[in-house]
């Protein structure tokens, strides 16, 4: 396999009020071993600010971490605020406590792969690694 | 020992030998036998491993260093208190899961809030969007307490309320709610977390920064000392932090830590030790390992006593004795197969008896998918009916004191919250600590080990690592919050501050923005101000506003 150029830079985000940041930090520690550039929003975040740090950063990839039940208001908002600052490429993903039926409704409405618990981190680095790996190589063949 | 005691060890010695030996030859399972927080075990405990001193080390129950439990009598005059944490949605319909637990022969009330009342904003405001009512219930004025409390005697229900950083100004809701039932203070009996430290250690739901937080904590201790009396001040909890990925040992000594600092700064505000060290409790996780569990509560009680006395100066016996409430580990919960975490639960509870708990909420299956159902919840409190009921392990107090294993871990627990609690006296004290960073990646460094060990499979999780079956969906009933919850709180809010005097709102405001730049009991103005029906997100602006915000340092 061909090995990606350039490092993958990935924003781990916490929107919202909830204060469960073990995933997203344990998430974000397992990415950076898996090579990837790393930013951890730290908590409470707007989804005006996570979208604004992903543009500065200029990111490839969203994770979002969700326990406190507002997924479903949460991932359309940072997504139409991503969109409004040029970043609709950008690969966004997540997880937390997010009962199956959302995460189903979720992912149709395009919202890439959602992550429940007891996913290895290895089974969220390679999803993005593969995802990764096809879209750059669709940019290469453009 | 008798005359020929000599004889006796070398004998004792040449079959410990002689067991080595055999021990060994044999082949073992290819497992890493380590405690669940990575501590080697030993295959065997014997007396060499556990030097106590009967007198000293354990003792009595119900006397010091009451590591055999804080009663001479235990559970033989009355069991421990069923309390399920419970709260979603509205007040209203929080109200009713209370008076359904109540009529399943529950004890005891435990409310849970959600994430905008946690964090001092009302359900109306805009970071609200979304949380009103996910993980719990939402309370933005004495109003929704009153609701929230409707048709239940305060006078004889305790309740526990699990709030930090906005905690006085739900106590105060609830001082207020009581008092429009006709209830006076000094009958009204329970529990508010309030415990700040470790919010900003691994909880993360705090209000303003750590020095005037501590100044509210010690306002509430000087308040409720003299006027309700029955009430527990603080619930010092390593819950948060053991679910944040910690070690047991690190759980023990970071909650420990934090309660001496309480202590210390309680004294500083010129209380008498003895005058609130009786209205602290703890509240501690009951994880897995089954016997470090067990050893963690013993630990715990032995070392906040000789602390309490011998360092603080307590001469109130009930200054000495950690109380305290368990619930099982919501981490352990998985979302593969869930039924199997009634069984996960079951154990975890099982080691909380044994530790001596004072009260218990046992999770309930469907936790890691949504808050739980009526069903679920049933099943959770059923499992600590049978094991009060059923299997008679209530009878006896401290069952497992004098197990060799048991007590080398109580011993070692003990000795390595020593040297944490030397660590975090080098860095300057505990909210020092916290500031740097400290504690968070303590935390952090065990829970990335943790997910390590998952990962390659050296500790094992059934239905995860192993066991292993393909599921397609949720095989069991989810609880999903109502939408429209969100909307009639905007609702209640909006018809309440059209209806209440809009004068006495802004004295009373101005009252705690005063009682901020002196040094008056804020409790005091808070419960003028509930009265005055002045909302949660209004009180806490004042205070975000006087006190500023919490930043949490970077530690990743």
């Amino acid at each position: 396999m061909q090995m990606t150029s350039r490092k993958i830079r990935v924003l781990v985000g916490k929107p919202g009020l909830d204060g469960h940041d073990r995933g997203a930090k344990t998430v974000a520690s397992a990415l950076r071993d898996h090579g990837m550039e790393v930013i951890y929003t730290g908590l409470h975040q707007t989804p005006e600010a996570i979208a604004e740090i992903a543009a500065q950063e200029d990111v490839d990839v969203v994770g979002l971490s969700i326990l406190s039940g507002a997924h479903m208001a949460l991932f359309p908002r940072v997504r139409a605020e991503l969109e409004k600052r040029g970043m609709g490429h950008v690969l966004l993903t997540g997880g937390g406590i997010i009962p199956m039926d959302d995460m189903a409704t979720l992912e149709s409405a395009g919202y890439a792969k959602l992550f429940g618990p007891g996913t290895p981190t290895e089974a969220i680095a390679k999803w993005i690694q593969g995802e990764m790996e096809k879209r750059w190589q669709a940019e290469g063949a453009q | 020992m008798t005359i020929d005691g000599s004889r006796t060890e070398v004998r004792a010695v040449d079959a410990r030998a002689l067991w080595q030996e055999e021990f060994d030859k044999a082949k073992k399972r290819g497992v890493e036998f380590t405690s669940l927080s990575g501590a080697p075990l030993a295959p065997l405990y014997g007396p060499e491993d556990a030097r106590t001193d009967f007198e000293n080390d354990l003792g009595y129950p119900g006397s010091f260093p009451y590591t055999r439990g804080v009663h001479p009598t235990m559970y033989r005059s009355r069991l421990w208190t069923m309390r399920q944490f419970a709260g979603f949605g509205s007040a209203r319909q929080t109200n009713e899961r209370f008076k359904f637990l109540l009529a399943h022969g529950q004890t005891g009330l435990s409310t849970a809030f959600d994430f905008p009342t946690l964090m001092g904003y009302d359900s109306d405001h805009a970071h609200s969007l979304g949380e009103v009512g996910q993980v719990g219930v939402a309370i933005s004025s004495l109003a929704d307490m009153e609701v929230l409390m409707d048709g239940i005697p305060m006078a004889e229900v305790s309740t526990s309320m699990t709030i930090n950083g906005p905690a006085p100004i739900l106590l105060a809701f609830y001082i207020a709610c009581g008092e429009r039932q006709g209830v006076d203070p000094k009958l009204l009996r329970g529990t508010v977390q309030n415990d700040i430290l470790k919010e900003y250690q691994a909880q993360h739901a705090w209000l303003v920064p750590a020095e005037p937080a501590l100044r509210m904590i010690t306002d509430v201790m000087g308040y409720c000392a003299k006027r309700v009396p029955q009430w527990n001040t603080i619930s010092i909890s390593g819950y948060h932090i053991r679910e944040a990925g910690s070690t047991a040992a690190q759980e023990l000594a970071f909650t420990l830590a934090n309660g001496m600092e309480y202590v210390r700064r309680g004294k500083a505000a010129g209380l008498d030790v003895d005058e609130f060290a009786p209205r602290l409790s703890f509240f501690f996780d009951s994880h897995l390992d089954f016997f470090e569990e067990i050893a963690k509560f013993r630990a715990a009680r032995r070392i906040w006593a000789r602390k309490m006395r011998d360092t603080f100066g307590a001469k109130d016996p009930r200054s000495w004795m950690v109380r305290f409430h368990t619930q099982t580990a919501g981490v352990s919960l998985t979302a593969q197969q869930p039924e199997n975490n009634i069984v996960r639960t079951a154990f975890e509870a099982l080691a909380a008896v044994l530790g001596g708990t004072q009260s218990l909420h046992t999770n309930s299956m469907d936790e890691t998918l949504s808050l739980p159902t009526e069903k679920a919840v049933k099943i959770a409190l059923r499992t600590q009916q049978i094991i009060a009921e059923e299997i008679e392990v209530a009878h006896v107090i401290d069952p497992l004191g004098g197990s060799y294993y048991v007590e080398a871990l109580t011993n070692r627990l003990e000795a390595e919250a020593e040297r944490y609690f030397a660590e975090i006296e080098r860095r300057g004290g505990v909210v020092a600590a916290t500031e740097q960073g400290y504690i968070q990646k303590e935390i952090h460094r065990s829970a990335v080990a943790y997910t390590a060990a998952v990962e390659r499979a050296s500790k094992k999780v059934v239905g995860v690592n192993c066991y292993v079956e393909d599921e397609k969906g949720p095989t069991i009933e989810l609880h999903k919050i109502d939408p429209a919850v969100e909307r009639e709180q905007h609702e209640r809010l909006a018809a309440l501050r059209k209806k209440r005097d809009g004068a006495k709102v802004k004295r009373a405001l101005g009252d705690i923005r005063d009682a901020c730049k002196s040094s008056d009991n804020l409790l005091e103005r808070f419960v003028a101000a509930a009265h005055a029906d002045c909302t949660l997100g209004e009180i806490a602006d004042v205070l975000r506003a006087e006190f500023g915000h919490y930043k949490e340092p970077k530690i990743l």
